[in-house]
């Protein structure tokens, strides 16, 4: 099969997108930050010039306007940038758009999806390195995908657009130059179907986005000295396939969640509380989490480092469940 | 037009514009060297921050953003402290915890900066409040970008502002005149539907003042006026201060496009080079300043010359003191979450 990196894969999406559904119209153009790849956007917009929107420095505004055109039937893929930006817009998708459906008895829907770059990116100090999808989670009302590979990214998308339910996507900008295997076929990756990224027996980890690889490189590090790692990849966190998590820890019987939000009611505390109330009995060493710590970000290397996940971080707590 | 100044005070004024010509440019080349992530630097807007923040008072306070480093440097932090956070060293203002982006000193007046845009519009807003209603004689300066405008926090910030005649200075550095960065996928400039940006402000009943941000007197004038609006209790003013934009600040990462700066041009026209012809010419602020400084015979050509070694140098020094400054230790960042 051919290799693409994420943002190829990515952009290739979001083409495919515009050409077969006219619905479907773009707004914002940081889908890949500020890396090299941006140009893949540059290039899909001069292709449908009349279907990207380039909105002011106006987040709340413009992803309310993406709200309100989602009710008329458009199907807008609004791009915020850096997470951070997010709460800008926070009164619109928080009070708006997640309670628009519930609130009309299903009478209105919002079918549109708004993308973000979440995560520490190195260097973006407290104000642009958020990863708020904790807080998106504990907003009932939407769809949450958070992709791990180029495969991923394209087939969660093409459900994305789909729905006619608001989907928050994250992404994260030190995903984008990663390779991977993406079929030339059409194909689209079902919402609540978690991915085994890696099957093991010893422990099991849950991760989301970029910690997905963090954690697969920690565990060939971990096979090459016999512990044997299982990762799970929820792929959506709304919704959920608990049964997947549950299963593989049933099978192991230790869980490490690697999360990139804060530690205190992380995306990290919520599979930790469902594995703790759901599979309780199968545990044989309590759970841990890797986690970012409870600070803001801050912008030194050596302290950034401190309070992200680390691969480091990931192999010690393996081994603390294992022994 | 020269701020209406001593002589001493306007050659001070020239002193700290080469200070931040020099940091911004040592800080490009610093970046070609090593990796220093994203940052944005303050070439072309020198003579706009420079007399505006001349005239503040100690207690006054100023809440500036992304394009931070000529404004703190205006107002006298030390170049070894900022360099030092930009490298995220233990000897920067913020022990490392900020960065470019955040780059404060509540010892000279910056209690935050914001990176996010419009973030720190209430926060001035803010500050003026709290000045008038604790008696104190003190004036907030709001410094932002023509992008703030187009974030709902400054609206609201200012009708805030106006109904209560708060002792603030929203200041509005426009260095996207050409508006064309956008389309061209530079970088990007503002997205506004009104064409006169103080037209915004009209509604309010906030005095505006429009004008050449390259021209210091025109600054010094304006802000002048602004500042003595808001001690004697007559409330907010809007200036917007009209910049042109340095070609290096054209692509996402700044670049030295234009060289060096050789202040000799100033004086000497067989020195400008061809290419960028224009921005060294006519519109780069601060040999416009140096001009107008010669035209008085506030100094002589020798004397600039003498005045840049020294500055420069210095910036040399700050960098290497910054090189050679340690890390903060990692554990630190656990620190300081609350007071
Ligand atoms: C809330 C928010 N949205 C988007 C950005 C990304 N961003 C950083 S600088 C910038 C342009 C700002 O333009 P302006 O305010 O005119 O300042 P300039 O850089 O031109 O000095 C943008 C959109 C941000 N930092 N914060
Ligand atoms: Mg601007």
């Amino acid at each position: 099969m051919r290799t693409l990196t994420y943002g190829q894969a990515m952009v290739e999406g979001l083409r495919e997108l515009l050409e077969s559904d006219d619905r479907i119209h773009i707004m914002g153009q940081y889908f890949l930050g500020l890396t090299p790849q941006r140009a893949l956007v540059g290039e899909l917009a001069a292709e449908h010039p009349d279907r990207f929107y380039y909105p002011p420095i106006a987040e709340l505004g413009y992803l309310g306007t993406a709200i309100g055109a989602a009710m008329t039937g458009m199907r807008p893929i609004v791009d915020l940038a850096t997470a951070s930006f997010m709460f800008q817009a926070w009164a619109q998708i928080t009070e708006e758009m997640a309670n628009i459906h519930y609130m009309s008895d299903g009478q209105t829907k919002v079918p549109m999806v708004f993308h973000f770059n979440h995560g520490i990116r190195g260097g973006g100090a407290a104000q642009h390195s958020h990863s708020p999808q904790a807080m998106l989670w504990n907003t009932p009302g939407m769809e949450i995908m958070l992709p791990s590979t180029p495969y991923d990214v394209k087939g969660l998308l093409k459900t994305a657009a789909s729905t006619d339910n608001p989907t928050a996507w994250g992404d994260h900008v030190k995903l984008f130059m990663m390779e991977g295997e993406v079929p030339e076929e059409d194909y689209a990756i079902p919402f609540g179907v978690a991915d085994i990224k890696r099957e093991g027996s010893d422990v099991t980890i849950v991760a989301t986005s970029l910690m997905v690889q963090r954690s697969l490189a920690a565990a060939g590090k971990l096979a090459s000295e016999g512990i044997s790692v299982e990762i799970v990849d929820p792929r959506t966190i709304v919704p959920l396939d608990e049964a997947a998590i549950l299963e593989s820890v049933a099978k192991t019987g230790r869980l490490v969640v690697v999360d990139e939000c804060h530690r205190s009611c992380g995306v990290g505390a919520e599979f930790s509380a469902i594995v703790a109330e759901k599979a309780f009995g199968y545990l044989k060493s309590p759970i841990r989490r890797v986690v970012t710590e409870d600070v803001p970000i801050p912008f030194s290397p050596p302290m950034e480092e401190y309070v992200e996940p680390t691969e480091a971080k990931i192999i010690q707590a393996v081994k603390e469940v294992i022994d | 037009m020269l701020p209406k100044l001593s002589g001493e005070q306007v050659l001070e004024q020239l002193r700290l514009a080469i200070v931040i010509r020099r940091f911004e440019e040592e800080l490009i080349k610093l970046a070609g060297s090593r990796d220093i992530g994203h940052f944005h630097v303050y070439i072309g807007q020198e003579m706009t921050g420079v007399p505006a923040l001349y005239l503040l008072e100690r207690g006054d306070l100023s809440f500036t953003t992304h394009r931070n480093h000529g404004h703190l440097l205006a107002r006298g932090v030390p170049a070894s402290q900022m360099y030092a956070e930009i490298l995220g060293k233990e000897t920067g203002m913020m022990g490392g915890r900020g960065g470019t982006l955040h780059l404060c000193s509540m010892e000279h007046g910056f209690p935050t900066t914001s990176s996010a845009v419009g973030g720190a519009t209430p926060l001035a807003t803010g500050a003026a409040f709290g000045f008038q209603r604790l008696g104190q004689d003190r004036v907030s300066v709001c410094l932002f970008g023509d992008g703030a405008l187009e974030e709902g926090s400054w609206h609201e910030s200012i009708n805030i502002a106006a109904m209560e005649k708060l002792p603030v200075i929203y200041l509005c550095e426009n260095n996207s005149l050409e508006a064309l960065g956008q389309k061209a996928g530079e970088y990007p400039s503002s997205t506004l539907a009104a064409v006169d940006l103080i037209d915004l402000v009209t509604p309010f009943g906030v005095p505006t003042i429009q004008i050449d941000g390259c021209d210091a007197g025109a600054v010094h004038a304006a802000m002048g006026e602004a500042l003595h609006r808001a001690r004697s209790g007559g409330g907010a003013t809007f200036i917007e201060a009209r910049t042109v934009r340095w070609p290096g600040n054209r692509p996402i990462w700044p670049e030295l496009s234009t060289g060096e700066t050789n202040f000799a041009m100033a004086w000497d026209s067989s020195l400008v080079p061809t290419e960028y012809r224009e921005w060294h010419a006519e519109q780069d602020a601060v040999l416009r300043f140096i001009r107008e400084i010669l035209a008085e015979g506030l100094i002589e050509p020798e004397a600039i010359l003498a005045m840049d070694a020294e500055v420069s140098a210095e910036m040399k020094e700050a960098v290497e003191f910054a090189l050679a400054s340690n890390y903060p230790p990692a554990a630190a960042a656990m620190e300081k979450v609350l007071a």
